[in-house]
């Protein structure tokens, strides 16, 4: 007998060495150790043998039918992975070189340095207005010290309307709405008014790569009780150390707006060179960027603050300029042209 | 405006001062001076004076002459000379070997066959004039072979200051008050001006004046006689040359000289044609020849001075061309007179004609200038043409005498003003330097400003600041933080939301912010038959296709997704700007805040785009205010709507826009092949929304009941509208599963999400619910779907 359960274990190893996937070792498993299956079988043919080799025998079965059993269950974990590794070996290997696909927006340009500057004001305490691009004559001219026969007025080629209001033709025409919207805050809480108004301003002037009829620049004003020109000067170069994210040497000239008084021109150091003289400073190691000054009594009395109670200062940014200029844009048109291919470039810049 | 150092030399000593550090200082102090500086004189060496003592034809040319010159050296010095004119005995300038002109090094030269060992040098050839028809004639008495260099002022340092920085400062538009500055900020002496007595000659009859109109403020005149002198010497041609005059002849040249020096204009007249001065306006307009030969239009407006009736001259812009001093004049009138700045300033923008003296005048000069720009004009006159006489006595009349301005501070406000300590010692001399007159007297200061500074210039205290600060140099200011209360600042909504949309559109959906003009297109408009809606208009624009205002960036916006139609297959672009909306009840502008959207696509059908642009929309609603967003069928009113698909947007009850498809009359035209879809919001409206916080609700613990309902209907809406008003707190979620159509109509499945947060939900509990909902729909007419 013991010759049967070798022929029937020597016939399962030469099966289960053929199976090639689940179902036949399924198939395998009922053949041999299922209700019908050979070993099963085997036990039938026990009931002819003595009580002593019935032992002997079930003993031999038993054996037989574990090893079936486990063989089966190592053969399965062998199907399974080798399935895994099937599927693995599967997979292609991709071309990580293949180009990325950068599909973004952008921002114009214009947003960007508006943000980036904003920023600065805003982390040193400065509100930032929003304001009209319409305003009246007096906004834009008579609260800031421009009289009607003033001949700054031959400066300000604007452009007036139909019912007597103009397109405002700088962001100073924001100043007298601020310091009445601030006023009492600094009269009677002591807080001094710290604000900034970026805004889009025209001017009436044929257009070429220098020069736009719309254009965008960032008014800045502080006013308090003793705010000196050492203070401006102080609150430039550190301002402007920051848009520009290097050590900025500033220096002021006299300048003449009605609106300040005194006024300057200041001036940068050069960006490009550093003070040496290169050609983009034509030399003299100095741009000159944006005007600035104590505001005008007149203009602190037409917002309804005592100028001989409080003093400020306020400049004016360009905008456009600094956008050009940090950007490197040389046709001032191309960022009013809605041209994609230009503006699409400018993605985020913090 | 050109300034030359030697000029400055005549009236502030300037030995052992750097004066390119000089001309720096004044950059930064006073007035902007442009960044090339011209060293006049310096390209040209080895100059002399030279005597032509033989001129003979050269035998092949009949231009050229073979001179022999007399350079004061042993021997003559054979020449050959192309200049006409060439005559015996001629002191000339002369280039002998080795001298330097520009880059030139001259050397024996062979012309037509005659060595030339040197050469005879017209003025504009040494650079010191632009005439140029023939050699130097020098009258000087010199010894031969002297360096002209000693005997005219040829070198010199020439600056332009940048008149735009000059526009609020009358005293600076000449020498001498520019000079007042240099010695203000070298710390030199001002010397006084040289001028003649004019008392001298108070027996002498007067000129018949009179002002008859208050724009002239002061007229003061004097005539002469007997001038011999026609040409003006060489340095003072060479001054007027430097600063950008040309040298014209002596009389004309020594007003033009007057003028540069003290910013004085003036002008002569023949005495013939001004008998009488009268000075007035015209009741008519007429027209007038200037001495240019211009005719030009007078209007009523415009300040003449007269003979009589008969106008003579533009009053500080131009004289006339009959009154002008001409070959058989004896005897001349001289004015020296201020006018009203904006008077001059307005009639020379309508004659569209400005000049030197009317560039001056407009910046109000001081009154108190014209008597002694007369007697610094005798002084010259007399001292070059030593037999001019003078044959009246001093005319003058003062009708409006400058603004006294007397100002008073404390040291205190300096203080408080500059942030820095600067001693009253320095403000006391800084302000004497510049000819105010100044008492200090405990702590406080009287200042009394000068004439020439209190037309306009300086009239209030913060102008005194501005005196002492820039003397004092900027650059040596201390510079200070402030100190400044704590308080919290926060920005406006229309900003914050403003920046979060612009965050959402470009970072989410790839879409490009651009900027378009405020106003309409014309030319584009035209080009893709958009009209243009009545409006606001600009009524001075320069430009013909500037002129309605846009009440929608829709339209611009169109015009610039026409532009770049070659630029991708699909795009989505974005502005946040102005637009007006007419005007309001108080007849201002009703401006408005818009955000416009288009998104263009050769690839989506427009359906898929057109809720591309709604669920934008929807998202910017929900991520920025955490609303749901409404619409409402509107009627296109505009050009460019689509007649369908045109829908009022609402946020939490507020209209903030519109969206809609592009009218296929101006789709066609941008591009045959693409969709176009548009949205517009007014940003401002979307602000007032208030930005609510989020609902949390913690998720419920009991399994959720998911129920799936098919009704056939053509809209969402009403289905929307009957889950809503079950009002059942059990409904978590809604969503549609499908949507199907078939010759039955339109079905909708939407997908019924209950839970509840405290208990597993029975059947029976949602049964209720959703038959509630299918009862009202069915009362609706909207039933359900048969399986």
């Amino acid at each position: 007998m013991a010759d049967k359960t070798t022929e029937v274990r020597l016939a399962f190893l030469a099966a289960l060495e053929n199976v090639a996937n689940a179902d036949e070792l399924e198939k395998l498993r009922v053949e041999y150790i299922g209700k019908k299956g050979y070993v099963t079988d085997l036990l039938k043919e026990m009931k002819s043998l003595s009580n002593e080799e019935k032992k002997t025998f079930g003993q031999a079965v038993n054996v037989l039918k574990n090893e079936v059993n486990e063989k089966i269950a190592e053969k399965r974990e062998d199907l399974k992975k080798k399935e895994i590794e099937l599927e693995n070996s599967r997979m292609p290997e991709f071309d990580i070189s293949m180009p990325a696909n950068l599909e973004r927006g952008s921002y114009h340009p214009i947003t960007l340095v508006q943000r980036q500057c904003e920023e600065i004001f805003k982390s040193m305490g400065f509100t930032v207005e929003d304001y009209s691009e319409v305003v009246t004559d007096y906004e834009c001219f008579e609260a800031l010290n421009i009289p009607k026969d003033h001949p700054a007025r031959d400066m300000q080629d604007t452009y007036y309307l139909d019912n007597g209001q103009l397109l405002k033709t700088h962001t100073s025409a924001a100043q007298n709405a601020i310091y009445k919207k601030y006023r009492d805050q600094l009269v009677n809480e002591g807080k001094p008014i710290k604000a900034i108004f970026p805004g889009r301003c025209f001017r009436n002037e044929a257009t070429d790569a220098c020069h736009e009829n719309t254009f965008f620049q960032m008014e800045g004003v502080m006013v308090g009780k003793n705010i000196s020109i050492s203070n401006l000067i102080f609150f430039m170069k550190t301002m402007l150390s920051e848009v520009f994210r290097k050590d900025i040497k500033v220096r002021l000239r006299p300048g003449f707006f009605p609106f300040v008084e005194p006024g300057f021109e200041l001036d940068i150091s050069c960006l490009i060179c550093g003070g040496e003289g290169c050609p983009s400073c034509k030399h003299s190691g100095w741009l000159e960027l944006c005007p600035c000054g104590m505001i005008h009594p007149e203009v602190l009395k037409a917002g309804g603050i005592d100028p001989e109670e409080y003093t400020g200062f306020a400049f004016g940014l360009g905008l456009t300029r600094l956008a050009m200029m940090k950007y490197g844009v040389k046709d001032i048109r191309d960022l009013n042209s809605g041209s994609l291919k230009t503006l699409s470039q400018f993605t985020d810049d913090k | 405006m050109f300034i030359s150092m030697n000029w400055i030399s005549d009236f502030v000593d300037l030995s052992g001062i750097d004066k390119l550090e000089l001309i720096s200082k004044f950059s930064l102090s006073t007035a902007e001076v442009e960044n090339e500086i011209f060293f006049k004189g310096s390209d040209v060496s080895g100059i002399v004076v030279a005597q032509i003592k033989s001129v003979e034809e050269h035998p092949e040319s009949k231009k050229l002459h073979l001179l022999k010159v007399d350079i004061g050296e042993d021997e003559l010095v054979d020449v050959v000379c192309g200049a006409p004119n060439v005559r015996v005995g001629m002191k000339t300038a002369f280039a002998k070997l080795g001298a330097k002109i520009g880059e030139i090094t001259i050397a024996p030269r062979k012309l037509a066959g005659y060595t030339s060992n040197g050469m005879c040098c017209s003025e504009k050839e040494i650079g010191i004039s632009d005439a140029n028809d023939g050699i130097m004639d020098i009258t000087e008495d010199v010894a031969l072979g002297t360096d002209i260099k000693s005997i005219y002022d040829i070198d010199d340092i020439v600056f332009e200051v940048d008149n735009k920085s000059l526009t609020n400062r009358p005293d600076l538009w000449g020498h001498y008050g520019i000079a007042r500055e240099i010695a203000a900020l070298a710390g030199r002496e001002l010397k006084p001006l040289p001028t003649a007595d004019l008392s001298v000659y108070n027996a002498l009859p007067k000129v018949d004046l009179k002002i008859e109109d208050p724009l002239c403020q002061r007229y003061s005149c004097l005539q002469f006689g007997n001038i011999s002198v026609h040409k003006s010497p060489v340095n003072m041609r060479i001054r007027l040359y430097y600063c950008g005059m040309r040298a014209l002849n002596f009389l004309a040249d020594l007003t033009n000289y007057l003028m540069l020096e003290m910013g004085q204009p003036m002008h002569a007249f023949d005495s013939r044609k001004v008998e009488k001065i009268r000075i007035k306006r015209f009741d008519k307009p007429f027209t007038f020849k200037t001495l240019d030969g211009a005719e030009r239009k007078i209007d009523e407006n415009t300040l003449m001075i007269c003979n009589g009736d008969t106008p003579v001259a533009i009053a500080g812009i131009m004289g006339g061309l009959d009154s002008e001093i001409v070959e058989d004049t004896s005897t001349l009138t001289l004015e020296s007179a201020t006018f009203d700045a904006a008077s001059i300033r307005k009639s020379t923008v309508r004659l569209a004609h400005r000049t030197d003296a009317s560039q001056r005048y407009e910046k109000s000069l001081d009154p108190e200038m014209t008597v002694t720009a007369i007697a610094r004009f005798v002084d010259l006159l007399t001292s070059i043409d030593p037999g001019a006489v003078v044959v009246s006595a001093l005319t003058d009349e003062y009708a409006a005498k400058y603004p006294e301005v007397t100002l008073s501070f404390t040291k205190d406000f300096v203080n408080r003003y500059t942030g820095i300590e600067i001693s009253n010692e320095t403000i006391v001399n800084t302000l004497l330097s510049l000819g105010f007159g100044v008492k200090l007297c405990e702590e406080e200061f009287t200042v009394k400003v000068p004439s020439w500074r209190a037309t306009k210039d300086v009239t209030i205290k913060a102008d005194i600041i501005e005196e002492i600060t820039r003397i004092y140099g900027y650059d040596n200011f201390d510079i200070n933080t402030v100190e400044t209360p704590l308080s919290p600042v926060r920005a406006a909504q229309v900003k914050t939301d403003e920046d979060r949309i612009k965050d959402t559109l470009v970072k989410r959906y790839s879409m490009h912010e651009l900027h378009s003009y405020i106003w309409a297109y014309y030319d584009e408009y035209k080009e893709l038959g958009i009209e243009i809606e009545k409006n606001v208009e600009l009524v001075n624009a320069t430009n013909p296709n500037i002129k309605t205002i846009r009440r929608s960036i829709v339209p611009t916006q169109l015009c610039q997704v026409k532009y770049n139609t070659a630029y991708d297959a699909d795009f989505a672009v974005f502005e946040i700007g102005k637009v007006i909306e007419g005007l309001k009840e108080d007849g201002l502008c009703n401006e408005r805040k818009k955000l416009a959207i288009t998104l263009y696509s050769k690839t989506k059908d427009m359906e898929k785009l057109y809720f591309e642009l709604r669920d934008v929309l929807a998202v910017l609603a929900d991520d920025i205010k955490h609303e749901a967003l409404s619409f409402e069928k509107a009627q296109a009113t505009h050009s460019y709507q689509h007649p369908k698909n045109l829908n009022n947007i609402f946020c939490a009850g507020r209209l903030i826009g519109e969206i809609g498809i592009v009218n296929a009359s101006v789709s066609k035209k941008i591009d045959k092949k693409a969709n176009i879809v548009f949205a517009e919001i007014d940003v401002e409206e979307f602000a007032k929304i208030e930005n609510a916080s989020i609902k949390y609700a913690e998720p419920s613990k009991f399994p959720e009941i998911e129920i799936d309902l098919s009704f056939v209907s053509e809209k969402y809406a009403p289905i929307a509208q009957a889950i809503k008003n079950a009002n059942c707190s059990l409904i978590k979620s809604v969503s549609v599963v499908d949507t199907y159509a078939d010759e039955n109509g339109k079905s909708i499945t939407v997908r019924l999400l209950f839970s509840h947060p405290e208990k597993t939900l029975t059947k029976d509990e949602v049964a209720t619910v959703v038959n509630g909902i299918v009862a009202e729909l069915d009362t609706n007419g909207i039933k359900m779907k048969a399986e």
